[in-house]
């Protein structure tokens, strides 16, 4: 492999900045500077490589990745899609990693305090890596939605945090995905801190019949976007470049 | 209408949230479920270079510490070296040396550490090298994308002076902020790196 081109430049404009005063705890915690822009070096163009040896293969299966003493309780469904760069190209080989609250909104945490209970056979963590096609599947039991302190009356619409890599340190992502028809999206400060609605659209997985399992369970197709990588026609061959 | 350029646009980016560490740090949130419990590790066994500890807290705007947040690291090994197939010399690194880690806070003090090697200088985008740094990822509930930034070390004055990126920050004061505090510790290198997110002595945080 010849040296990594720069990435896309992140569109900063199309991701949630900092300080987003109706999510209450960025206000403390979103810098207040500009962020110093650099063009990418090798410290952003490489990034940690994963393989097969790293995970189990049974890891991307949330349904009995923790199972005790049966199934955990819950609506049965597959999370899949592709991890693509934003020109289509498939990202293979990358780790994602998602995790989540249980059927009943509760979360496997000792922070965690919600009065729904924990289900003894659910943890709520799975992880995979993309095939050469940058495909990727997750079985899992559908999130709750959960109340959360921000306003006395907030509930966080269901949803499962994924986490993807690429390839290099600059592309690190960390997204929510939601799932189509929740009212709840629309009121969530959270997903309002994204200003553009093509944005928060982009992070609702469609109901996917044609992935269901007849008498087993619902699918749900989710493609998740990294950053682009440039082409180098035309430029200037810097040493080491 | 001009033709169409057909580009996608990235994910948008979502807070971690308070339970980040079910997803990438299950045994903090406590329970165990993976074999294999990634980014523990950063420089493996059998890495050249000198071993060194970096600690720290990460600090809010009103100066209390950050006890939830997770940070990931990424480096070069003490050759400049990084782990990684676009880099010509991948092959010379160690086994068992990633590069990577994961770290977490003590959830009450917030508190966090890590023990790697100290990285070697890594060319920059002009072929001028860069002084040894650590690229650091904070994610936390409370930020809404990840934040970037650079850990360099005190004892590499004459490499801090001539570096690319630190050469950018406009005001000199505030380089300062990612630079990490050498002293010793039982005899050992500990490198103190406290991040402000905001406020007084702000961090500087990169756009990368």
């Amino acid at each position: 492999m010849t040296k990594p081109a720069a990435f896309f430049q992140r569109d900063r404009t199309w991701h949630p900045p900092a300080l987003t005063p109706d999510y209450k705890t960025s206000v403390a915690r979103s810098p207040r500077l500009a962020l110093l822009s650099i063009e990418n070096s090798a410290s952003e163009l490489t990034g940690p490589v994963f393989g097969h040896g790293d995970i189990d293969p049974g890891d991307a299966d949330l349904i009995r990745n923790y199972a005790h003493t049966g199934d955990p309780v819950g609506e049965r469904i597959i999370v899949h899609g592709r991890v693509l760069d934003e020109s289509g190209r498939p990202v293979p080989g990358t780790l994602v990693e998602i995790w989540q609250a249980n059927a009943g909104g509760r979360y496997r945490h000792r922070k965690d305090a919600y009065l729904a209970p924990i289900d003894p056979n659910f943890g709520g963590c799975g992880r995979t890596l993309t095939d050469a096609a940058g495909g990727y599947a997750f079985r899992t039991i559908k999130p709750g939605a959960y109340p959360w302190r921000n306003w006395v009356n907030n509930w966080r619409p269901a949803h499962i945090h994924i986490s993807v890599f690429g390839s290099g340190f600059a592309q690190r992502l960390i997204t929510q995905m939601y799932f189509e028809g929740d009212p709840l999206i629309q009121r969530c400060p959270i997903v309002r801190s994204i200003p553009d609605p093509r944005a928060i659209e982009q992070l609702i997985a469609p109901l996917d019949m044609s992935a269901a399992v007849p008498f087993d369970c619902l699918a749900y197709k989710f493609d998740i976007i990294l950053r682009g990588t440039r082409s180098t026609l035309f430029e200037n061959r810097l040493e080491g470049n | 209408m001009p033709q169409a350029l057909h580009e996608l646009k990235e994910t948008a980016s979502q807070t971690a949230g308070p339970y980040v560490h079910i997803g990438l740090a299950p045994g903090a949130a406590g329970f165990d479920i993976y074999s294999n419990e990634l980014g523990h590790d950063i420089a493996g066994p059998h890495a050249a270079g000198e071993r060194i500890r970096i600690e720290g807290v990460v600090l809010d705007g009103t100066g209390a510490p950050v006890k939830d947040v997770l940070i990931e690291t990424w480096q070069a090994d003490a050759n400049g070296i990084h782990a990684h197939p676009g880099d010509p010399r991948s092959g010379e690194v160690a086994p068992g040396f990633r590069g990577w880690g994961r770290v977490i806070t003590d959830f009450d003090t917030g508190l966090w550490g890590f023990d790697t090697v100290k990285p070697g200088p890594v060319a920059g985008r002009d072929g001028r090298l860069m002084a040894p740094h650590i690229s650091l990822w904070i994610v936390a509930r409370g930020i809404n994308i990840g934040l970037s930034t650079r850990l360099y070390f005190s004892d590499e004055a004459a490499a801090n002076a001539a570096d690319p990126v630190l050469a950018l920050i406009e005001q000199v004061h505030r380089r300062q902020t990612l630079i990490a505090s050498l002293s010793l510790r039982d005899g050992k290198p500990l490198y103190r790196f406290d991040i402000r997110l905001q406020g007084d002595g702000e961090t500087v945080f990169l756009d990368i």
